[in-house]
């Protein structure tokens, strides 16, 4: 999208410098497999179950909150958990503890046990796996694991600089941080996964409109804090004065942040657990034409715009999935306990058991398309582009029918360009339809948003998008 | 442990502090369900660490650590201060605070049965019991139980001297049978939605629902809601029974009032807030038969908003939020209070454990009972749809638009409830509807409802709510709209 841009006269920067010394405060030091190993050991020590499994999580995290154009939170932490699963005569449970001493180690394998000991029997518990073999993936960054609040405040000045300039607000969070994850168990399964993550955020508001913009990566060098603020701060002005226009069916531009929020929802119908459980919106739909031909949509872990963990809650090796092919829902995801029951080979989608969900992709990926976002405008006789939606909710489960809000920039589209903010807009649509109208895509990038977990869509431009009422803003 | 909150705030003191406040939080944990006669998730977690808020150089700075040593203790505090110094970085103002007085008290909440001493086996074959009863409803596709139990003893401690221990025992159960069928889903749940109903009770909360004797109830109407008729799409009357009032309470009351929303804080990611400074005192937010408090006394009732301090140690109180229809108050924090002039703190600072930072929350933020018995509310509506069970919830980031549809529905015509309804929804704007409100039963009909499940924050935070309600009537409501072709 091309908004205007602000017309505020740019005034001097006030970016702050770096204090001149840093305190001697808690420094990040992510477990080495050596060490994962050797508490794993302990645990394993401690337990006289048929099998025990152990999962370690380690993440420290921090997050600079910004509104009013100043930082108001500012927040870190640093914290380890050590979660046990033993079996007893095909009977499993899972306690989990924070603590690594000896004792607190020996409480969580006796509270696993006890809790394992008292339920019935579970006919479908199988044996756990042993040693496997793992894609290569590299998504940890040392200096995006070890910013300091510094270096977030440093970037966050700026933005609010850039709001102070152009007489707006600003308000959104960046975090920086890094956390590590292993699954290890008495059969001789070892698996290890690190990662660094950042996230930028940032709202601009003007008196009667705002703007949005968010991304997220490995790398906190690959998030560009002041264009993306730019970016949002174009979209407050574009959206000054927001007029309202009638709900109903709509040819809308979606961007990628609000692709991902909606289809998002559909990620938990690909498991199989959700079929065998008739909750699924692709019960009785497999194989079927349930979206256009232009939809694609593959689970992929090792995708280089993904991130984390290539294996599953069990330590098996997560594999490609080709879920929906030219708008036919092929494939769905398992775990191992659920392949058995539906003759099935288990793809590593596990969640850590025990659990009644079974399974769940979380590595979604869109094969996008070839057309910009400014082609979807430049093409658009009349129609409403969309940056953000917000509340999302499930009204209808099987006919996958979503509600929720627009918000943070939405435009009425007119003659091939945008022509007025627009009032924000109820929806309640239909996803499995919208699928099926989708005219143009953009490339697929990874997109973030708020209701779903990150993937990576492309924009859509999409017909009869189903308004059904409109808020006072 | 207080030794290590104390250690804390002599560290962050040293380091130049002006203010600070720690909290040590022990959390423990029991989850248990089941999912067509087979145990679904059995686990316990346990969870102890530290969190320190430090006020430094006229910004906050917050550290927390699960290295309950005094090495992690001394460098998690310095932490705190070394963000607040960061933070300065990009200043306008000094963050200021109304005043508060130090306490030294011990509190817990009142429970009968301690959940964590009722055997396991006890606590699944209660859950596999309602499980089959669901499941001898032929034609049942899913039955789902689950309970959830959390033991949280705080040890707080802030340089102003306050010393704080509570305890706080939570318990909550419910179940749900689902139905496909027809190529559509339908779902009962039993108390609630959400995992049923939840409060700040023991055990005894468990046995008092009766889930065994509701079981084959909720799976016959799951059912039966494949054959009832569709919800219109018109506008009506709308008589909605407590626990979904509860949730449009939270929604459209217990959020908007938020300061920190009011203010612009939560801008990017929760959103604002459609009740500006300007409308205090003057809003007619609601007919005058609406009265709704923030109330996180004991004597409110054992919701999951009810605590002795809240977690910047100013002690739980009543706000009046709505009265007689006008808007009267909004939930702040020590700082939010400063900003707006009030002289003290509303007290509803928490936060999920000792790795957040406290913010402010809902605490039990409740409709205060009419006068009505439901019989006669009933008997004195000629047509209407009333709506029972919440199953999906959306409202604009002002809280203005809502949308709310429910899991089943009834006709009511004459004064009588007649037909089954599948797919109730209804929506409109927060005031419109409030205003819109002619009948309210009374005390006998009035639940404390607990929402365990309110996102806020980054990073996000979940935390209990309580919503008192009594079923109440609404006049000229749009119904239908979520099932509009």
């Amino acid at each position: 999208m091309s908004p205007a841009r602000t017309s505020a006269k740019r005034r001097p920067s006030r970016v702050p410098r770096r204090p001149a010394a840093g305190a001697a405060v808690a420094e990040v030091h992510l477990p080495s497999d050596g060490e994962l190993r050797r508490l794993a050991e302990r645990v394993l020590k401690l337990s006289d179950a048929d099998e025990t499994e152990v999962h370690i999580d380690f993440v420290a995290d921090a997050l600079t909150r910004f509104a009013n154009n100043t930082i108001h939170q500012n927040v870190a932490e640093q914290a380890m958990s050590v979660s046990v699963r033993t079996v007893f005569d095909g009977r499993t449970a899972r306690a989990t503890t924070n603590k690594t001493d000896d004792d607190s180690l020996r409480r969580a394998v006796a509270a696993s046990a006890a809790l394992a000991r008292s339920q019935p029997k579970n006919p479908d518990l199988l044996p756990m796996p042993g040693p496997q073999k793992y894609a290569k993936v590299e998504r940890y960054v040392p200096g995006t694991a070890g910013a300091t609040p510094e270096d977030r405040a440093v970037a966050v000045s700026r933005v609010t600089e850039l709001a102070d300039q152009n007489r707006q607000t600003a308000a959104g969070i960046f975090s920086t941080g890094a956390s590590v994850t292993a699954v290890v168990n008495s059969k001789g399964l070892f698996a290890s996964y690190r990662q660094s993550r950042a996230e930028f955020s940032v709202s601009i508001l003007e008196a009667d409109s705002s703007g949005w913009a968010k991304a997220s990566a490995a790398d906190a060098s690959q998030i560009d804090t002041e264009a993306l603020a730019e970016r949002a701060s174009q979209k407050a002005v574009a959206s000054r004065h927001p007029k309202e226009v009638e709900p109903g069916r709509w040819t809308v531009i979606l961007e990628p942040a609000a692709v991902l929020d909606l289809v998002g929802f559909l990620f938990y119908d690909f498991a199989a657990t959700a079929v065998l459980d008739q909750r699924s919106c692709f019960n009785n739909r497999m194989g079927k034409q349930v979206m256009g031909e232009n939809v694609t949509l593959h689970d992929d872990v090792t995708h280089a715009l993904q991130l984390g963990p290539p294996f599953d809650g069990e330590g098996m090796p997560r594999q490609t999935v080709l879920l929906v092919d030219r708008g036919v829902p092929r494939n769905l995801v398992y775990a191992r306990s659920t392949a058995k029951k539906m003759k099935a080979k288990p793809t590593g989608h596990g969640l850590p058991l025990p659990n009644q969900d079974g399974e769940a992709p979380f590595n979604l990926v869109f094969a996008g398309g070839n057309t910009p976002l400014e082609t979807m405008i430049a093409t658009t006789d009349r129609g409403v582009l969309l940056t953000r939606l917000w509340y999302i909710r499930e009204v209808d489960p099987y006919e996958k029918v979503l509600t929720g809000m627009t918000r943070d920039g939405s435009f009425l589209v007119e003659n091939g360009k945008i022509s007025a903010g627009i009032r924000n807009f109820r929806f309640n649509q239909n996803i499995l339809e919208m699928l099926s109208n989708v005219g143009q895509m953009s490339p697929a990038v990874r997109a973030s948003g708020e209701e779903a977990f990150d993937m990576v869509v492309p924009a859509m431009k999409v017909r009869d998008f189903h308004f059904t009422e409109v808020t006072k803003f | 442990m207080q030794e290590w909150t104390a250690l804390a705030l002599d560290t962050a003191k040293a380091r130049g502090a002006s203010f600070a406040d720690a909290r040590v939080v022990d959390l423990r944990l029991r989850d248990l369900s089941t999912k067509n006669g087979e145990v679904g998730t059995l686990a316990e977690n346990e969870s102890l660490g530290l969190g320190i808020r430090a006020l430094a150089d006229g910004c906050w700075g917050f550290a927390s650590s699960d290295v309950l040593t005094r090495e992690g203790v001394q460098a998690c505090a310095a932490q705190a201060v070394a963000i607040a110094r960061a933070s300065a970085m990009a200043k306008r103002a000094d963050a200021a605070m109304v005043p508060e007085q130090a306490y030294v008290d011990t509190w817990q909440n009142p429970y009968v049965k301690d959940p964590f001493q009722i055997p396991l086996e006890r606590q699944l074959d209660l859950l596999l019991a309602a499980d089959g009863e669901m499941r001898r409803v032929k034609g049942l596709t899913l039955a789902e139980t689950s309970m959830h139990f959390t033991r949280l003893e705080q040890w707080y401690a802030s340089t102003l001297g306050s010393r704080i221990h509570q305890l706080k025992v939570q318990s909550g159960a419910g179940i749900v049978a689902t139905s496909f069928a027809n190529d559509e889903i339908q779902k009962r749940s039993y108390p609630n939605s959400f995992g049923g109903q939840h409060q700040l009770a023991g055990y005894e909360l468990v046995e008092e629902l009766d889930l065994k004797g509701n079981a084959q109830r909720v799976a016959e109407e799951a059912l039966a809601l494949h054959k009832a008729g569709q919800c219109p799409q018109d506008e009506r009357t709308v008589i909605l029974e407590s626990s979904q009032l509860g949730l449009q309470i939270h929604e459209s009351i217990g959020h908007p009032i938020e300061l920190d929303r009011v203010l612009g804080m939560e801008a990017n990611f929760a959103g604002m807030s459609f009740l500006t400074l300007d409308k205090l005192g003057k809003l007619r937010y609601a007919s005058d038969i609406v009265n709704v408090v923030a109330d996180a006394r004991l004597e409110h009732g054992p919701g999951l908003g009810t605590f002795g301090y809240d977690d910047e140690g100013v002690p739980g109180k009543r706000t009046d939020i709505i009265t007689g229809g006008l808007f009267t108050g909004y939930l702040s924090n020590r700082e939010t209070a400063s900003t707006i002039g009030l002289d003290r703190s509303g007290g509803t600072m928490r936060a999920e454990s000792w790795n957040r930072l406290p913010i402010i929350r809902m605490t039990n933020i409740s409709l205060l009972p009419g006068t009505w018995r439901y019989e006669d509310l009933i008997a004195d509506t000629d047509d209407a749809i009333l709506m029972e069970t919440n199953r999906s919830w959306s409202i604009d980031d002002r809280r203005y638009h809502f949308q709310f549809s429910t899991e089943i529905g009834w006709e009511i015509k004459g004064g009588k409830k007649t037909r089954m309804l599948k797919n109730p929804s209804y929506s409109g704007i927060t005031t419109e509807f409030w205003n819109s409100c002619d009948a309210i039963c009374s005390r006998d009909y009035w639940t404390l409802w607990g929402t365990p499940n309110c996102g806020k924050g980054q990073p996000m935070q979940t935390m209990g709510t309580g919503h008192g309600a009594a079923p109440a009537r609404f006049r000229k409501v749009r119904v239908g709209m979520a099932f509009a072709k």
